[in-house]
């Protein structure tokens, strides 16, 4: 387990260094902050002293050299748009996406096992079919279209939860509604597909022939088998949902990590960049050992 | 029994394209999926053609003109835009830069995540390990992120886009293809034709390659939907395709600021994008029967157990 561990985090360590070196040269090509952050009417002296008090006159080696050794004491250089360390302004909009993913998927989760089950217990039936009837369309609609219209339905037209914004619990309600449907539609679809292939098992039939309740051949027999591939599912959505909600977020003006990276980006907030992608590529990683370990949990016969 | 001689009749008259017509028939969803993409593609293709100087011509006395409204013509049926642009015009256009970029993107992706799979499943060499690193490499960021930060930093160009999202899937067919591979190669019709003298490339090409191509088949229809979500989700943000050329994508983030009085601009383009998806979604399940020899025959027949 722990060789297992290790050669992950070589392999993500690999890649998250050449992605950090690939971003800090693209980044620093695409135009100088300098114009974004002074008025246009600012003297060549002020541009200047700008310039030197953010080190952005020396050449790009230089200002590498000088990110990595500051790295290397656990300094990730400040944002430049809040005058404060790059990592508290990630971190405090990582909380917020964490909880966003963790209610979405915890929702999904239950409403799909549930959900999918069930379907698979009478494949044909009219459950079934108005299950899988919803769950092809929540996997084909676009989020930010859903969100679009869910804002005219609820916002514009009711006029029953905000738009945009946190404070109250209502503010959640449209962020998470819109980001549960799609993990929603193709998790319902694997645990139905999963659960049908279980339910036909040998093992299945012998319980069903000493007459265990329907109810507990799904949940006790068969879920426990049927979750390897949903899992997997689970995870890579959770993880779409903590790096990619970007469109959610900046539909709903919600604080988290996706609209900061686009604003951070626009902005050419070099320092905030570079600490949101070290903090969602650690998120990933630790998201995936999760799921070795669920898999290692849930079948026995997996050892790492 | 009435079923099997049917299908023992059906195969005595009909030629390959009939029978893939009839499987098709016997699933009614994916047969108007099929359809419904025929139609898309075409609009694609000739859309353009027929249309670019109705979709571009603006009409300020028709702003933002209410839907299933045919007093000015067939082609406002779906309403105009904000510059009195015919909505059905536009969707239509749009559907030539929509299909484009995904279809870019998938070709390339798979082709070129194929030909590693291969190599990779294939040679036993230290650069089929370099190439699963590298996949790996690929994955552990999630695409949408690593698009959007190179489309900010390079110009949102057609090009980019494409290229962007073909490397972001790329190891989904690299990894398909290698696992596949390994399990092909140590089959008895392999060891056979390399007993027989037949050189590598004989090998991939003609006895691993055909039958891991359905399986490549099915995963890239899918694919063909997620990516174009992705190029939506990447014009809507607006770093995708850039006006005056328009997509599905673009088109709702145009309508956006007008949400409160006009509906329809956001919502047709976006019905445009869930309609294709949810095709594709349902052509890709019926691909998956239909190409699996095993499977074959529920389709054949008839499929009642599907409609």
């Amino acid at each position: 387990m722990k060789s297992f561990i290790g050669k992950r985090a070589i392999a993500s360590g690999v890649s998250l260094v050449v992605l950090i070196v690939i971003v800090f040269f693209l980044s620093r090509l695409t135009g100088d902050p300098t114009n974004l952050y002074l008025p246009i009417d600012a003297t060549q002296e002020m541009r200047d002293q700008f310039r030197q008090m953010h080190g952005f006159n020396d050449p790009l080696i230089v200002q590498f050299g000088r990110y990595v050794m500051d790295l290397v004491q656990g300094n990730f250089g400040n944002s430049l748009r809040q005058a404060r360390p790059a990592m508290d302004v990630v971190l405090e909009a990582f909380t917020w996406t964490l909880w966003l993913a963790v209610i979405t998927m915890v929702l999904v989760t239950i409403a799909a096992i549930v959900i999918g089950s069930l379907a698979a217990f009478r494949v044909g039936g009219v459950f079934d079919r108005i299950a899988t009837f919803f769950s092809l369309i929540g996997a084909a609609a676009p989020d930010f279209w859903v969100a679009i219209v869910a804002i005219v339905i609820f916002a514009v037209n009711l006029h029953v939860l905000p738009t945009s914004g946190t404070g109250s619990v209502w503010h959640w309600v449209l962020p998470v509604g819109v980001l549960f449907i799609r993990p929603f539609g193709l998790i319902l679809q694997v645990v139905r597909g999963s659960m049908i292939s279980v339910l036909s098992s040998a093992y299945v039939k012998t319980a069903r022939a000493k007459g265990v309740q329907s109810r507990s051949i799904i949940f006790v027999h068969g879920l426990r088998n049927a979750m390897l591939p949903v899992i997997t599912v689970i995870g890579d959505q959770a993880a779409a949902i903590l790096n990619g909600a970007v469109v959610v977020e900046t539909v709903f003006g919600f604080p988290g990590i996706g609209k900061l990276m686009i604003d951070s980006i626009l902005l050419r907030d070099f320092a905030v960049v570079l600490a949101v992608i070290m903090v969602s590529a650690l998120a990933i990683f630790i998201m995936n050992l999760l799921i070795d370990l669920a898999y290692a949990l849930l079948d026995p016969r997996i050892r790492y | 029994m009435t079923d099997t001689q049917i299908l023992a009749e059906r195969k005595k008259s009909n030629g390959p394209i009939a029978r893939w017509f009839a499987m098709l028939w016997a699933d009614k969803f994916a047969f108007f999926a099929a359809l419904f993409l025929l139609i898309v593609v075409l609009c694609a293709l000739f859309g353009p053609l027929l249309l670019d100087a109705v979709a571009t011509k603006q009409n300020l006395r028709g702003r933002n003109a209410p839907p299933f409204d045919i007093t000015r013509g067939w082609l406002y049926i779906l309403g105009a835009d904000a510059l009195g642009r015919p909505l059905l015009a536009r969707v239509v256009v749009a559907a030539q830069n929509t299909m484009l970029v995904a279809a870019a993107a998938v070709l390339a992706s798979s082709i070129v995540g194929t030909a590693l799979g291969l190599i990779a499943g294939y040679s036993r060499a230290s650069a089929a390990q370099w190439i699963m690193r590298l996949g790996d490499v690929i994955m552990s960021f999630p695409s949408l992120l690593l698009a959007v930060i190179v489309l900010y930093m390079l110009e949102p160009s057609v090009a980019n886009i494409v290229l962007v999202l073909a490397i972001t899937r790329i190891p989904i067919y690299l990894r398909t293809t290698r696992a596949e591979v390994l399990e092909v190669r140590e089959r008895m019709f392999v060891q056979a034709a390399k007993v027989m003298g037949a050189s590598h490339w004989r090998i991939v090409f003609c006895h691993i390659l055909p039958v891991i191509f359905p399986t490549l088949v099915t995963i890239a229809t899918l694919d063909f939907a997620f990516v174009m979500l992705a190029e939506s989700s990447l014009s809507f943000l607006g770093i995708g395709i850039q006006a005056p050329e328009i997509t599905w994508g673009l088109m709702v983030a145009q309508g956006r600021p007008y949400l409160t009085n006009a509906w329809w601009l956001s919502f047709w383009p976006g019905l445009a994008i869930i309609l294709t998806t949810l095709s594709l979604n349902l052509l890709s399940n019926w691909l998956r029967i239909a190409l699996d020899p095993t499977q074959r025959w529920r389709l054949e027949m008839g499929g009642r157990k599907h409609g």
